[in-house]
């Protein structure tokens, strides 16, 4: 019996969360502007649903891209770096310093070079993504075992086969545990992108919304952002499932 | 160009000093090895951690060079058959691919080192399974088989080719005693049926005598040759032996001496 109740668990954390929400916050005289209700926030949802949409979808776009980019860029510099012991060590230092910039800081630096249309966003998305691929995707091109090597060599295996054969598939893991990461930060660098100079997108409108004292708006774009990365992590993870599927002993 | 005969060694190591570089200078873990191993013929290699055994079937895999010495496989270099997939080698851990199933796996010669010569077919992958007992599992994934089945697929991996050295590295030294048991009789059978040249590093004193013609005894630190016993007074005309016969209870006491002694 418990075990049958156990996955209903957290469904029941969430609505006395809300719950709690929905009635002590008016009886603690929390002004609605400041926090408005659950209730209040869907319902605004709702009624607002085509301008929810279509500052959405900006946003949806400059992730996508920036996702694609930023892995793209990542899994191709992984690769040299990894085929290139020397220039891996006169680079990845300098990658790791840059790492270590904030995001919040270079947004607006990647905006005075890039402009205010979708590009910037797109970097800011991809600059996100790239680093935690970057190093998964060196890392697991390198995880084959010493045996695995020697099995290659014994069959007079080429580099090129070694790579194709043997680290690329063996990189798999690594880089869909970066995927999952990177889907839900490129949705954070779209919208960071979109705080520093946009008028659409949900960055876009939560600033405004912000500004305007309109919480029920600003609610509703915030619970919308964490269902695009939500979605985006999800997408992520089906395929994860199927290209791993060897992974699981059950036939 | 001699032509080779039955008679003429596949493996005849001369001399032979391997070592690895370490801080401050070499690791010496073979020192000064003669060894002359007969076309045909199954030789067990047993003795104690860092006696170099792993590193001598790496030697004649072309994995490492020596430091000195001469070895020759089939009267040519390591690398040379190497090249030729004349040499094939079987790990402890199968060190199977974990995304391929076991026809792919077997299948994998097929598809790397092109430059070698290909004598094997797509079709002999399935005279494999059925050989090493693996029909209806070949769409299976190594996570989903036995330790046994593992080893299985390992060594119809390695038959591909059909090589004419067999070099396996303690490849039953994980798997429990009744498989392991089988696996030796199926592996005996395979090495009569073929007349592959065998080399078996093992951990297993009974293992080594019921297997091997020979038992080449290593002493370690430096790895060097203690002994070679040599068991075919012991083994029948069918060149195999019970466990239990009183001259191979024998042998494996001798070999033990030899550990101990050590």
């Amino acid at each position: 019996m418990r075990s049958r109740l156990e996955p209903a668990l957290p469904i029941v954390g969430a609505a006395t969360i809300l719950l709690l929400w929905q009635f002590l916050v008016p009886a603690l005289g929390v002004p609605r502007f400041i926090i408005p209700t659950p209730v209040a926030v869907v319902l605004d949802l709702v009624r607002e649903f085509p301008l929810i949409v279509s500052n959405t979808v900006p946003t949806a776009i400059e992730s996508i891209s920036g996702f694609l980019l930023g892995n793209i860029v990542a899994v191709a510099i992984a690769m040299i770096f990894v085929s290139s012991r020397l220039l891996k060590q006169t680079y990845f230092p300098v990658v790791l310093f840059f790492n270590t910039i904030p995001i919040l800081a270079l947004a607006p630096v990647i905006v005075l070079i890039f402009g205010l249309g979708i590009v910037p966003k797109i970097i800011v998305a991809a600059v996100i993504c790239f680093f935690p691929t970057l190093v998964n995707m060196i890392r697991g091109l390198e995880s084959p075992t010493e045996n695995e090597l020697e099995l290659m060599r014994v069959l007079s295996a080429s580099k090129l086969e070694i790579f194709r054969d043997l680290r690329l598939p063996r990189s798999i893991p690594f880089l869909f545990s970066a995927l999952r990461i990177a889907a839900q930060g490129s949705v954070v660098g779209a919208i960071v992108g979109e705080w520093i100079g946009s008028n659409k997108g949900l960055g876009a409108l939560i600033i405004e919304s912000t500004f305007n004292y309109h919480a029920e708006r600003l609610y509703a774009a915030v619970i919308v952002s964490a269902l695009l990365a939500i979605v985006f992590f999800n997408v992520v993870g089906v395929v994860e499932r199927r290209l791993l599927r060897y992974q699981s002993p059950a036939s | 160009m001699t032509v080779e005969t039955a008679t003429a060694p596949a493996i005849v190591a001369r001399r032979l000093d391997v070592g690895y570089p370490v801080r401050g200078g070499t690791l010496r873990v073979l020192e000064n090895l003669d060894l002359e191993v007969a076309s045909g013929e199954f030789l067990t290699i047993v003795g104690p951690s860092g006696c170099g055994k792993s590193t001598l079937l790496r030697v004649l895999a072309d994995l490492i060079p020596p430091l000195s010495g001469t070895v020759q496989v089939l009267g040519a270099t390591p690398a040379v058959v190497r090249e030729r997939r004349d040499v094939a080698f079987v790990f402890q851990d199968a060190t199977l691919l974990p995304w391929r199933t076991v026809r792919e796996n077997i299948a994998l010669p097929l598809q790397v080192g092109r430059r070698s010569a290909a004598r094997a077919l797509a079709a002999d992958v399935d005279a494999l399974l059925e050989l090493m007992g693996l029909a209806g599992l070949d769409g299976r994934y190594p996570s989903q088989l036995s330790g046994g089945q593992r080893q299985r697929v390992a060594i119809a991996r390695a038959l591909l080719a059909q090589p004419r050295i067999l070099l396996m590295d303690e490849p039953f030294g994980a798997l429990d005693e009744i498989t392991r048991d089988r696996l030796n009789d199926e592996l005996l059978a395979l090495w009569e049926r073929t007349g592959t040249t065998i080399l078996f590093v093992t951990h297993s004193i009974i293992e080594s005598v019921y297997l091997g013609q020979r038992v080449l005894v290593l002493a370690a630190n430096p790895g060097r040759v203690r002994e070679l016993v040599d068991l075919r007074a012991v083994k029948g005309t069918n060149g195999r032996c019970t466990r239990e016969a009183p001259a191979a209870v024998e042998a494996m006491a001798h070999v033990r001496a030899l550990l101990e002694g050590s």
